[in-house]
Protein backbone atom coordinates (compact mmCIF):
# COMPACT_ATOMS: atom_id res chain seq x y z
CA UNK A 1 0.00 0.00 0.00
CA UNK A 2 2.78 2.42 0.83
CA UNK A 3 4.78 1.87 -2.57
CA UNK A 4 1.44 2.33 -4.36
CA UNK A 5 0.47 5.66 -2.65
CA UNK A 6 3.84 6.72 -3.20
CA UNK A 7 3.55 6.13 -7.07
CA UNK A 8 0.14 7.77 -7.49
CA UNK A 9 1.72 10.86 -5.77
CA UNK A 10 4.66 10.67 -7.97
CA UNK A 11 2.77 9.99 -10.83
CA UNK A 12 0.57 13.31 -10.26
CA UNK A 13 3.35 15.43 -9.80
CA UNK A 14 4.86 14.10 -12.84
CA UNK A 15 1.74 14.47 -14.47
CA UNK A 16 1.70 18.45 -13.15
CA UNK A 17 5.15 19.19 -14.47
CA UNK A 18 4.37 17.79 -17.95
CA UNK A 19 1.10 19.60 -17.83
CA UNK A 20 2.98 22.97 -16.98
CA UNK A 21 3.93 24.92 -20.46
CA UNK A 22 7.01 26.64 -18.41
CA UNK A 23 8.93 23.38 -18.47
CA UNK A 24 8.54 23.06 -22.22
CA UNK A 25 9.84 26.73 -22.84
CA UNK A 26 13.00 25.66 -20.54
CA UNK A 27 13.12 22.11 -22.29
CA UNK A 28 13.13 24.13 -26.05
CA UNK A 29 15.84 26.32 -24.52
CA UNK A 30 18.17 23.59 -23.47
CA UNK A 31 17.69 22.03 -27.36
CA UNK A 32 18.07 25.55 -28.84
CA UNK A 33 21.34 25.84 -27.17
CA UNK A 34 22.15 22.25 -28.29
CA UNK A 35 21.17 22.98 -31.26
CA UNK A 36 23.27 26.21 -31.99
CA UNK A 37 26.74 24.55 -30.63
CA UNK A 38 27.70 23.86 -34.49
CA UNK A 39 27.83 27.07 -35.12
CA UNK A 40 30.03 28.13 -32.24
CA UNK A 41 32.06 25.14 -33.26
CA UNK A 42 32.76 27.14 -36.52
CA UNK A 43 34.64 29.67 -34.76
CA UNK A 44 37.71 27.30 -33.95
CA UNK A 45 38.42 25.19 -36.62
CA UNK A 46 38.98 21.52 -35.62
CA UNK A 47 37.37 22.39 -31.89
CA UNK A 48 33.96 21.53 -33.14
CA UNK A 49 33.13 18.63 -31.50
CA UNK A 50 34.80 19.74 -28.18
CA UNK A 51 32.54 22.45 -28.23
CA UNK A 52 29.77 21.10 -29.30
CA UNK A 53 30.20 18.49 -26.24
CA UNK A 54 30.92 21.44 -23.54
CA UNK A 55 28.32 23.98 -24.66
CA UNK A 56 25.64 20.65 -25.10
CA UNK A 57 26.39 19.02 -21.81
CA UNK A 58 26.49 22.21 -20.04
CA UNK A 59 22.90 22.82 -21.82
CA UNK A 60 21.63 20.00 -20.16
CA UNK A 61 22.83 20.84 -16.85
CA UNK A 62 21.92 23.95 -16.48
CA UNK A 63 18.28 23.72 -17.48
CA UNK A 64 17.98 20.64 -15.81
CA UNK A 65 19.28 22.28 -12.56
CA UNK A 66 17.06 25.50 -13.57
CA UNK A 67 13.85 23.02 -14.00
CA UNK A 68 14.31 21.07 -10.50
CA UNK A 69 14.69 23.73 -8.28
CA UNK A 70 12.00 25.73 -10.12
CA UNK A 71 9.51 22.97 -9.74
CA UNK A 72 11.20 21.66 -6.55
CA UNK A 73 10.56 25.16 -4.90
CA UNK A 74 6.76 24.52 -4.96
CA UNK A 75 6.50 21.15 -4.55
CA UNK A 76 5.66 21.27 -0.55
CA UNK A 77 4.92 24.94 -0.10
CA UNK A 78 2.80 25.13 -2.66
CA UNK A 79 1.01 22.41 -2.08
CA UNK A 80 0.81 24.16 1.88
CA UNK A 81 -0.32 27.57 0.35
CA UNK A 82 -3.18 26.72 -2.02
CA UNK A 83 -4.39 23.70 0.70
CA UNK A 84 -4.14 20.77 -1.84
CA UNK A 85 -1.82 19.33 0.53
CA UNK A 86 -4.72 18.86 3.62
CA UNK A 87 -6.98 16.59 0.55
CA UNK A 88 -4.34 14.72 0.32
CA UNK A 89 -2.73 14.30 3.97
CA UNK A 90 -6.59 13.99 5.72
CA UNK A 91 -6.14 10.63 3.61
CA UNK A 92 -4.42 7.57 4.81
CA UNK A 93 -0.94 8.69 3.42
CA UNK A 94 2.03 9.33 5.61
CA UNK A 95 3.75 12.36 5.94
CA UNK A 96 6.86 11.00 4.57
CA UNK A 97 5.24 8.84 1.78
CA UNK A 98 4.11 12.49 0.19
CA UNK A 99 7.49 13.88 0.39
CA UNK A 100 9.15 10.58 -1.33
CA UNK A 101 6.32 10.45 -4.16
CA UNK A 102 6.75 14.58 -4.36
CA UNK A 103 10.72 13.59 -5.36
CA UNK A 104 10.28 10.52 -7.35
CA UNK A 105 7.67 12.83 -9.43
CA UNK A 106 9.91 15.72 -9.88
CA UNK A 107 12.77 13.02 -10.55
CA UNK A 108 11.19 11.21 -12.38
CA UNK A 109 10.34 14.38 -14.86
CA UNK A 110 14.02 14.97 -14.80
CA UNK A 111 14.91 12.03 -15.99
CA UNK A 112 12.80 11.70 -18.97
CA UNK A 113 13.64 15.12 -19.68
CA UNK A 114 17.28 14.72 -19.54
CA UNK A 115 16.90 11.92 -22.00
CA UNK A 116 14.67 13.94 -24.88
CA UNK A 117 17.57 16.79 -24.67
CA UNK A 118 20.46 13.80 -24.48
CA UNK A 119 18.33 13.06 -27.80
CA UNK A 120 18.64 15.88 -29.34
CA UNK A 121 22.40 16.45 -28.07
CA UNK A 122 23.20 13.00 -30.21
CA UNK A 123 21.66 13.86 -33.05
CA UNK A 124 23.19 17.29 -33.33
CA UNK A 125 26.36 15.35 -32.69
CA UNK A 126 26.25 12.88 -35.25
CA UNK A 127 25.23 15.62 -37.71
CA UNK A 128 27.96 17.44 -36.83
CA UNK A 129 31.10 14.39 -36.70
CA UNK A 130 29.00 12.23 -39.44
CA UNK A 131 29.82 9.40 -37.21
CA UNK A 132 29.86 7.93 -33.85
CA UNK A 133 32.72 6.38 -31.98
CA UNK A 134 33.02 3.87 -29.33
CA UNK A 135 34.85 6.55 -27.14
CA UNK A 136 31.49 8.55 -27.81
CA UNK A 137 29.70 6.19 -25.01
CA UNK A 138 31.54 8.47 -22.26
CA UNK A 139 29.32 11.17 -22.91
CA UNK A 140 26.84 8.72 -21.85
CA UNK A 141 28.65 8.89 -18.20
CA UNK A 142 28.45 12.36 -18.77
CA UNK A 143 25.27 12.49 -18.75
CA UNK A 144 24.81 9.70 -15.68
CA UNK A 145 26.84 12.16 -13.69
CA UNK A 146 24.36 15.06 -14.49
CA UNK A 147 21.42 13.04 -13.76
CA UNK A 148 22.81 12.26 -9.90
CA UNK A 149 23.40 16.13 -10.00
CA UNK A 150 19.57 16.51 -10.26
CA UNK A 151 19.02 13.84 -7.93
CA UNK A 152 21.17 15.83 -5.36
CA UNK A 153 19.44 19.16 -6.17
CA UNK A 154 16.09 17.73 -6.29
CA UNK A 155 16.26 16.49 -2.99
CA UNK A 156 17.64 19.79 -1.57
CA UNK A 157 15.13 21.68 -2.71
CA UNK A 158 12.39 19.61 -1.74
CA UNK A 159 14.44 20.06 2.00
CA UNK A 160 13.90 23.69 1.70
CA UNK A 161 10.44 23.65 0.68
CA UNK A 162 9.18 22.08 3.80
CA UNK A 163 10.72 24.92 5.51
CA UNK A 164 10.85 27.89 3.48
CA UNK A 165 9.07 30.04 1.16
CA UNK A 166 9.72 29.50 -2.61
CA UNK A 167 12.01 32.73 -3.03
CA UNK A 168 14.23 31.58 -0.47
CA UNK A 169 14.42 27.90 -0.98
CA UNK A 170 15.30 28.87 -4.97
CA UNK A 171 17.95 31.61 -3.55
CA UNK A 172 19.25 28.68 -0.74
CA UNK A 173 18.97 26.13 -3.72
CA UNK A 174 21.03 27.82 -6.31
CA UNK A 175 23.50 29.28 -4.21
CA UNK A 176 24.16 25.48 -2.28
CA UNK A 177 24.50 24.26 -6.29
CA UNK A 178 27.05 27.26 -7.24
CA UNK A 179 29.35 26.38 -4.15
CA UNK A 180 29.02 22.82 -4.04
CA UNK A 181 30.18 23.45 -7.95
CA UNK A 182 33.13 24.74 -6.85
CA UNK A 183 33.44 22.56 -3.72
CA UNK A 184 37.07 21.35 -4.65
CA UNK A 185 38.46 24.72 -5.19
CA UNK A 186 36.71 25.92 -1.46
CA UNK A 187 38.87 22.64 -0.15
CA UNK A 188 42.19 24.16 -1.83
CA UNK A 189 41.09 27.47 -0.29
CA UNK A 190 40.62 26.33 2.90
CA UNK A 191 44.51 24.63 2.61
CA UNK A 192 45.87 28.04 2.29
CA UNK A 193 44.59 29.08 5.50
CA UNK A 194 44.99 28.67 8.98
CA UNK A 195 43.25 28.77 12.37
CA UNK A 196 39.52 28.23 12.85
CA UNK A 197 38.67 29.87 9.16
CA UNK A 198 40.86 26.68 7.86
CA UNK A 199 38.24 24.46 9.77
CA UNK A 200 35.76 26.59 8.77
CA UNK A 201 36.32 25.98 4.92
CA UNK A 202 36.93 22.96 5.34
CA UNK A 203 33.64 21.93 6.93
CA UNK A 204 31.58 23.68 4.51
CA UNK A 205 33.22 21.94 1.51
CA UNK A 206 32.42 18.71 3.03
CA UNK A 207 29.33 19.35 4.07
CA UNK A 208 28.14 21.21 0.44
CA UNK A 209 27.04 19.04 -2.43
CA UNK A 210 30.04 18.30 -4.12
CA UNK A 211 29.04 18.84 -7.88
CA UNK A 212 32.52 19.51 -9.07
CA UNK A 213 33.02 15.93 -8.58
CA UNK A 214 30.17 14.84 -10.94
CA UNK A 215 31.01 17.11 -13.71
CA UNK A 216 33.05 15.40 -16.11
CA UNK A 217 32.29 17.57 -18.83
CA UNK A 218 35.55 18.66 -19.90
CA UNK A 219 37.34 14.97 -19.64
CA UNK A 220 34.84 13.73 -21.87
CA UNK A 221 34.83 16.43 -24.33
CA UNK A 222 38.66 15.71 -24.77
CA UNK A 223 37.79 11.67 -25.39
CA UNK A 224 39.48 11.53 -21.84
CA UNK A 225 37.87 7.79 -20.08
CA UNK A 226 36.28 8.11 -16.91
CA UNK A 227 37.03 5.82 -14.14
CA UNK A 228 34.90 3.01 -12.86
CA UNK A 229 35.86 4.17 -9.26
CA UNK A 230 34.33 7.37 -9.98
CA UNK A 231 31.24 6.33 -11.65
CA UNK A 232 31.15 4.03 -7.84
CA UNK A 233 31.95 6.93 -5.71
CA UNK A 234 29.36 9.11 -7.44
CA UNK A 235 26.54 7.20 -7.88
CA UNK A 236 27.19 5.93 -3.81
CA UNK A 237 27.67 9.40 -2.78
CA UNK A 238 24.52 11.35 -4.91
CA UNK A 239 22.54 8.60 -2.90
CA UNK A 240 23.56 9.25 0.38
CA UNK A 241 23.34 13.01 0.13
CA UNK A 242 19.75 12.70 -1.32
CA UNK A 243 18.52 9.91 0.67
CA UNK A 244 20.35 12.42 4.07
CA UNK A 245 18.68 15.18 2.32
CA UNK A 246 14.79 13.33 1.67
CA UNK A 247 15.81 12.67 5.88
CA UNK A 248 15.80 15.91 6.88
CA UNK A 249 12.99 16.81 4.73
CA UNK A 250 10.64 14.22 6.27
CA UNK A 251 11.34 15.09 9.64
CA UNK A 252 10.73 18.90 9.11
CA UNK A 253 7.57 18.17 7.51
CA UNK A 254 6.83 15.14 10.16
CA UNK A 255 6.56 18.25 13.06
CA UNK A 256 4.90 20.76 11.04
CA UNK A 257 1.71 22.19 11.63
CA UNK A 258 -0.23 23.01 8.39
CA UNK A 259 -1.77 26.94 9.26
CA UNK B 1 -22.55 5.93 20.17
CA UNK B 2 -20.03 8.92 20.39
CA UNK B 3 -17.97 8.59 16.95
CA UNK B 4 -16.23 11.66 17.70
CA UNK B 5 -14.86 12.40 21.21
CA UNK B 6 -12.75 15.83 21.89
CA UNK B 7 -11.30 16.14 25.43
CA UNK B 8 -9.62 19.13 26.56
CA UNK B 9 -8.25 19.86 22.59
CA UNK B 10 -5.87 22.52 23.43
CA UNK B 11 -3.49 24.54 20.54
CA UNK B 12 -1.51 27.40 21.04
CA UNK B 13 1.29 29.07 18.44
CA UNK B 14 4.42 31.20 19.42
CA UNK B 15 3.92 34.36 17.15
CA UNK B 16 6.02 37.36 16.58
CA UNK B 17 9.95 36.93 15.43
CA UNK B 18 12.30 38.11 18.19
CA UNK B 19 9.83 38.40 21.20
CA UNK B 20 7.47 35.59 21.35
CA UNK B 21 4.24 35.23 22.68
CA UNK B 22 1.77 32.75 22.84
CA UNK B 23 -1.44 32.78 21.14
CA UNK B 24 -4.25 31.00 22.05
CA UNK B 25 -6.27 29.25 19.12
CA UNK B 26 -8.41 26.81 21.21
CA UNK B 27 -8.93 26.47 24.91
CA UNK B 28 -9.32 23.45 26.08
CA UNK B 29 -12.37 21.81 24.00
CA UNK B 30 -14.49 18.94 25.00
CA UNK B 31 -16.93 17.82 22.68
CA UNK B 32 -18.83 14.71 21.28
CA UNK B 33 -20.64 13.82 18.21
CA UNK B 34 -23.38 11.22 18.06
CA UNK B 35 -22.78 8.40 15.11
CA UNK B 36 -25.30 9.74 12.34
CA UNK B 37 -25.63 12.90 13.36
CA UNK B 38 -25.03 16.13 11.56
CA UNK B 39 -23.55 18.39 13.66
CA UNK B 40 -23.00 21.80 13.42
CA UNK B 41 -19.50 24.01 14.38
CA UNK B 42 -20.89 27.61 14.54
CA UNK B 43 -18.88 30.71 15.28
CA UNK B 44 -17.72 33.66 14.14
CA UNK B 45 -14.39 34.02 11.95
CA UNK B 46 -11.47 33.45 13.79
CA UNK B 47 -13.26 31.32 16.54
CA UNK B 48 -11.69 28.49 16.21
CA UNK B 49 -13.10 26.31 13.80
CA UNK B 50 -11.21 25.62 11.15
CA UNK B 51 -8.28 25.17 13.61
CA UNK B 52 -10.44 22.55 14.87
CA UNK B 53 -10.68 20.50 12.34
CA UNK B 54 -7.26 20.95 11.27
CA UNK B 55 -6.13 19.11 14.40
CA UNK B 56 -8.77 16.15 13.73
CA UNK B 57 -7.35 15.85 10.54
CA UNK B 58 -3.88 15.20 11.95
CA UNK B 59 -3.03 18.66 9.74
CA UNK B 60 -1.69 20.39 12.90
CA UNK B 61 -0.85 18.66 16.54
CA UNK B 62 -2.59 19.59 19.38
CA UNK B 63 -0.68 21.26 22.46
CA UNK B 64 -3.08 19.57 24.73
CA UNK B 65 -5.93 17.18 25.55
CA UNK B 66 -7.18 14.66 22.67
CA UNK B 67 -9.53 13.45 20.56
CA UNK B 68 -10.67 10.16 19.44
CA UNK B 69 -12.95 9.59 16.26
CA UNK B 70 -14.53 5.94 16.44
CA UNK B 71 -12.82 4.97 19.08
CA UNK B 72 -8.95 5.68 17.79
CA UNK B 73 -6.80 8.00 18.76
CA UNK B 74 -6.85 10.82 15.82
CA UNK B 75 -3.11 9.94 14.95
CA UNK B 76 -4.10 6.28 14.19
CA UNK B 77 -3.37 5.05 10.26
CA UNK B 78 -6.92 3.26 10.22
CA UNK B 79 -8.89 6.92 11.42
CA UNK B 80 -8.16 8.38 8.14
CA UNK B 81 -9.69 5.62 5.98
CA UNK B 82 -12.82 6.62 7.87
CA UNK B 83 -13.07 10.20 7.16
CA UNK B 84 -13.90 12.36 4.58
CA UNK B 85 -12.72 16.11 4.61
CA UNK B 86 -13.56 19.10 2.58
CA UNK B 87 -11.11 22.38 3.94
CA UNK B 88 -12.42 25.83 3.67
CA UNK B 89 -12.36 27.12 -0.01
CA UNK B 90 -11.01 24.26 -1.37
CA UNK B 91 -7.88 24.67 -4.38
CA UNK B 92 -7.63 21.48 -5.98
CA UNK B 93 -5.27 20.43 -8.63
CA UNK B 94 -6.00 22.50 -11.43
CA UNK B 95 -4.56 20.91 -14.51
CA UNK B 96 -6.57 17.60 -13.68
CA UNK B 97 -10.05 17.33 -14.92
CA UNK B 98 -12.91 16.21 -12.77
CA UNK B 99 -12.57 12.68 -13.25
CA UNK B 100 -8.55 13.04 -13.02
CA UNK B 101 -8.68 14.08 -9.46
CA UNK B 102 -11.41 11.79 -8.39
CA UNK B 103 -8.96 9.13 -9.13
CA UNK B 104 -6.22 10.48 -7.81
CA UNK B 105 -7.93 10.64 -4.63
CA UNK B 106 -9.68 6.95 -4.87
CA UNK B 107 -6.21 6.01 -5.52
CA UNK B 108 -4.68 7.52 -2.19
CA UNK B 109 -7.92 6.54 0.05
CA UNK B 110 -7.05 3.05 -0.85
CA UNK B 111 -9.96 2.17 -3.24
CA UNK B 112 -9.33 -0.87 -5.09
CA UNK B 113 -8.37 -0.78 -8.77
CA UNK B 114 -11.51 -2.20 -10.20
CA UNK B 115 -13.47 -0.52 -8.27
CA UNK B 116 -12.49 3.37 -8.99
CA UNK B 117 -13.52 3.97 -12.23
CA UNK B 118 -17.13 3.18 -11.83
CA UNK B 119 -16.79 4.81 -8.33
CA UNK B 120 -15.59 7.81 -10.12
CA UNK B 121 -18.84 8.00 -12.52
CA UNK B 122 -21.11 7.38 -10.06
CA UNK B 123 -19.74 10.36 -7.97
CA UNK B 124 -19.60 12.59 -10.60
CA UNK B 125 -23.30 11.79 -11.36
CA UNK B 126 -24.06 12.34 -7.79
CA UNK B 127 -22.51 15.58 -7.48
CA UNK B 128 -23.68 16.83 -11.26
CA UNK B 129 -20.62 16.98 -12.67
CA UNK B 130 -21.00 13.94 -15.03
CA UNK B 131 -20.98 16.72 -18.29
CA UNK B 132 -17.63 18.45 -17.23
CA UNK B 133 -15.76 14.85 -15.98
CA UNK B 134 -13.58 15.51 -18.54
CA UNK B 135 -12.85 19.43 -17.94
CA UNK B 136 -9.80 20.55 -16.72
CA UNK B 137 -10.39 22.57 -13.16
CA UNK B 138 -9.16 25.32 -13.48
CA UNK B 139 -12.31 25.99 -15.68
CA UNK B 140 -14.29 25.64 -13.05
CA UNK B 141 -16.49 27.92 -11.32
CA UNK B 142 -16.60 28.18 -7.83
CA UNK B 143 -20.12 26.43 -7.16
CA UNK B 144 -18.55 23.38 -9.46
CA UNK B 145 -15.30 23.67 -7.18
CA UNK B 146 -17.24 22.70 -4.13
CA UNK B 147 -19.66 20.16 -5.73
CA UNK B 148 -15.66 18.18 -6.67
CA UNK B 149 -14.52 18.96 -3.31
CA UNK B 150 -17.55 17.29 -1.77
CA UNK B 151 -17.36 14.57 -4.05
CA UNK B 152 -13.14 14.04 -3.70
CA UNK B 153 -14.72 13.73 0.32
CA UNK B 154 -16.74 10.92 0.01
CA UNK B 155 -15.49 9.27 -3.20
CA UNK B 156 -14.06 6.48 -0.67
CA UNK B 157 -17.86 5.95 0.95
CA UNK B 158 -16.08 7.73 4.58
CA UNK B 159 -18.23 6.94 7.91
CA UNK B 160 -17.95 10.55 9.35
CA UNK B 161 -17.78 13.80 6.69
CA UNK B 162 -15.45 16.82 7.91
CA UNK B 163 -16.63 19.79 6.10
CA UNK B 164 -15.63 23.16 7.07
CA UNK B 165 -17.40 26.31 5.67
CA UNK B 166 -19.12 23.63 2.85
CA UNK B 167 -21.40 26.92 1.68
CA UNK B 168 -18.98 30.10 1.54
CA UNK B 169 -18.42 31.99 -1.12
CA UNK B 170 -21.46 30.31 -2.81
CA UNK B 171 -25.04 31.54 -4.55
CA UNK B 172 -28.31 30.69 -3.24
CA UNK B 173 -28.47 27.87 -5.73
CA UNK B 174 -24.77 26.29 -4.86
CA UNK B 175 -26.06 26.78 -1.07
CA UNK B 176 -28.73 24.71 -1.85
CA UNK B 177 -27.10 22.32 -3.77
CA UNK B 178 -24.33 21.40 -1.21
CA UNK B 179 -27.10 21.61 1.52
CA UNK B 180 -29.23 18.69 -0.33
CA UNK B 181 -25.83 16.75 -0.71
CA UNK B 182 -25.44 16.74 3.18
CA UNK B 183 -29.07 16.07 3.65
CA UNK B 184 -28.91 12.80 1.27
CA UNK B 185 -25.36 11.80 3.27
CA UNK B 186 -27.41 12.47 6.43
CA UNK B 187 -30.13 9.92 4.90
CA UNK B 188 -27.48 7.48 4.25
CA UNK B 189 -26.40 7.23 7.99
CA UNK B 190 -23.38 9.43 7.58
CA UNK B 191 -21.78 11.52 10.53
CA UNK B 192 -21.13 14.70 8.97
CA UNK B 193 -19.17 17.29 11.06
CA UNK B 194 -19.56 20.77 9.11
CA UNK B 195 -18.05 24.40 10.27
CA UNK B 196 -20.00 27.26 9.70
CA UNK B 197 -21.27 30.75 9.65
CA UNK B 198 -24.23 30.97 8.44
CA UNK B 199 -26.71 30.16 10.55
CA UNK B 200 -29.66 29.50 8.44
CA UNK B 201 -27.99 26.43 6.83
CA UNK B 202 -26.99 25.22 10.35
CA UNK B 203 -30.46 25.81 11.90
CA UNK B 204 -31.90 24.11 8.89
CA UNK B 205 -29.59 20.54 8.86
CA UNK B 206 -28.37 20.25 11.95
CA UNK B 207 -29.39 17.69 14.82
CA UNK B 208 -26.93 19.46 17.35
CA UNK B 209 -24.70 22.68 17.18
CA UNK B 210 -21.83 23.98 19.14
CA UNK B 211 -21.18 27.18 19.52
CA UNK B 212 -17.45 28.77 19.90
CA UNK B 213 -15.95 32.04 20.11
CA UNK B 214 -12.48 33.00 20.70
CA UNK B 215 -11.11 29.11 20.95
CA UNK B 216 -14.28 28.73 23.83
CA UNK B 217 -17.16 26.47 23.35
CA UNK B 218 -19.89 28.82 24.39
CA UNK B 219 -22.92 26.27 24.19
CA UNK B 220 -23.59 22.81 22.60
CA UNK B 221 -26.87 21.24 22.44
CA UNK B 222 -30.13 20.00 19.92
CA UNK B 223 -31.23 23.47 17.76
CA UNK B 224 -34.84 22.72 18.73
CA UNK B 225 -33.67 22.21 22.80
CA UNK B 226 -31.65 25.49 22.30
CA UNK B 227 -34.46 27.53 20.89
CA UNK B 228 -36.91 26.83 22.73
CA UNK B 229 -34.76 27.31 25.71
CA UNK B 230 -34.89 30.88 24.91
CA UNK B 231 -38.46 31.50 26.05
CA UNK B 232 -41.35 32.68 24.08
CA UNK B 233 -41.83 35.97 22.95
CA UNK B 234 -44.62 37.82 21.30
CA UNK B 235 -44.74 40.96 19.27
CA UNK B 236 -48.14 42.62 19.72
CA UNK B 237 -49.21 45.86 17.54
CA UNK B 238 -51.66 48.78 17.93
CA UNK B 239 -52.51 52.09 16.35
CA UNK B 240 -52.18 54.75 19.52
CA UNK B 241 -49.16 55.97 21.75
CA UNK B 242 -51.64 56.12 24.87
CA UNK B 243 -50.63 52.47 25.96
CA UNK B 244 -46.78 52.89 25.59
CA UNK B 245 -46.29 53.38 28.97
CA UNK B 246 -48.13 51.17 30.74
CA UNK B 247 -46.49 48.26 28.22
CA UNK B 248 -42.96 49.15 28.45
CA UNK B 249 -43.59 48.90 32.38
CA UNK B 250 -44.34 44.93 31.72
CA UNK B 251 -40.96 45.00 29.99
CA UNK B 252 -42.66 45.06 26.58
CA UNK B 253 -39.32 47.08 23.86
CA UNK B 254 -41.99 49.78 21.73
CA UNK B 255 -40.92 50.54 18.77
CA UNK B 256 -43.48 53.54 17.05
CA UNK B 257 -44.02 54.67 13.46
CA UNK B 258 -46.52 56.41 12.22
CA UNK B 259 -49.05 55.95 15.26
CA UNK B 260 -48.40 51.97 15.02
CA UNK B 261 -46.63 50.57 18.04
CA UNK B 262 -45.00 47.56 17.67
CA UNK B 263 -43.83 45.65 21.18
CA UNK B 264 -42.15 42.42 22.07
CA UNK B 265 -42.53 40.75 25.09
CA UNK B 266 -42.64 37.87 26.90
CA UNK B 267 -45.71 35.71 26.78
CA UNK B 268 -46.68 35.42 30.05
CA UNK B 269 -47.54 39.37 30.41
CA UNK B 270 -49.12 38.98 26.92
CA UNK B 271 -52.63 39.55 28.83
CA UNK B 272 -51.73 42.28 30.65
CA UNK B 273 -50.28 44.24 27.91
CA UNK B 274 -53.65 43.61 26.14
CA UNK B 275 -55.34 44.73 28.97
CA UNK B 276 -53.43 47.69 28.83
CA UNK B 277 -54.17 48.71 25.20
CA UNK B 278 -57.77 48.26 25.77
CA UNK B 279 -57.86 50.42 29.05
CA UNK B 280 -56.50 53.23 26.97
CA UNK B 281 -59.12 52.58 24.51
CA UNK B 282 -56.13 52.15 21.53
CA UNK B 283 -57.41 49.78 18.47
CA UNK B 284 -55.55 46.46 18.88
CA UNK B 285 -54.09 45.26 15.73
CA UNK B 286 -52.10 42.22 16.00
CA UNK B 287 -50.47 39.40 18.20
CA UNK B 288 -48.19 37.13 16.56
CA UNK B 289 -45.99 34.66 18.32
CA UNK B 290 -42.24 35.56 17.73
CA UNK B 291 -39.96 32.61 16.28
CA UNK B 292 -36.75 32.36 18.38
CA UNK B 293 -33.64 31.83 15.40
CA UNK B 294 -30.44 30.15 16.04
CA UNK B 295 -28.88 33.84 15.29
CA UNK B 296 -30.50 34.67 18.62
CA UNK B 297 -28.99 32.29 20.31
CA UNK B 298 -25.43 32.86 18.63
CA UNK B 299 -25.40 36.44 19.35
CA UNK B 300 -26.12 35.88 22.70
CA UNK B 301 -23.85 33.19 23.20
CA UNK B 302 -20.61 35.31 21.78
CA UNK B 303 -21.63 38.00 23.23
CA UNK B 304 -21.08 36.16 26.98
CA UNK B 305 -18.09 37.17 28.68
CA UNK B 306 -15.45 34.10 28.48
CA UNK B 307 -16.00 33.30 32.42
CA UNK B 308 -20.06 32.46 31.93
CA UNK B 309 -19.00 29.89 29.25
CA UNK B 310 -20.25 26.23 29.84
CA UNK B 311 -17.90 23.97 28.77
CA UNK B 312 -19.75 20.48 27.60
CA UNK B 313 -23.04 19.28 26.78
CA UNK B 314 -25.90 21.16 26.77
CA UNK B 315 -25.26 24.33 27.88
CA UNK B 316 -28.75 25.65 27.27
Amino acid sequence: MTASRIWHISFNTFREAVRDRVLYNLVFFALLMVGSAPLFGQISVGLERIVLVNLGLAAISIFGVVIAIFIGIGLVSKEIERKTLYTVLSRPVRRWEFILGKYFGLAGTLAVNTFFMAVGFFAVLVFVTKSLAASDAQLLIAIYFIILQFLVITAITLLFSTFSSPLLSALFAFGLFLIGSFADDLRGLARMVEGPQHSLLMGLSYIVPNFGAMNVVSQVAHQQSVPATLILHNTLYAFLYAAAALSAATLIFENRNLK
Amino acid sequence: MNVIEISGLRKSYSVGFFKKTEKVALKGLSLEVREGEVFGYLGPNGAGKTTTLKLLMGLMFPTGGSAKILGLDIDHPRVRTSVGFLPEQPYFYDYLTASELLEYYAQLSGVPAKERSPRVKKMLGRVGLSDVANTQLRKFSKGMLQRAGIAQAIIHDPKIVFLDEPMSGLDPIGRREVRDLIEELHDEGKTIFFSTHILTDAETLCDRVAVLNKGELRGVGVVADLLSSRGATVEIVWRGTSAIASVETLGGKCHVAAEIVRAVLEKSNLDAAIDAVRRAKAELISVTPVQATLEDFFLERIAQPSETTVPAELSI
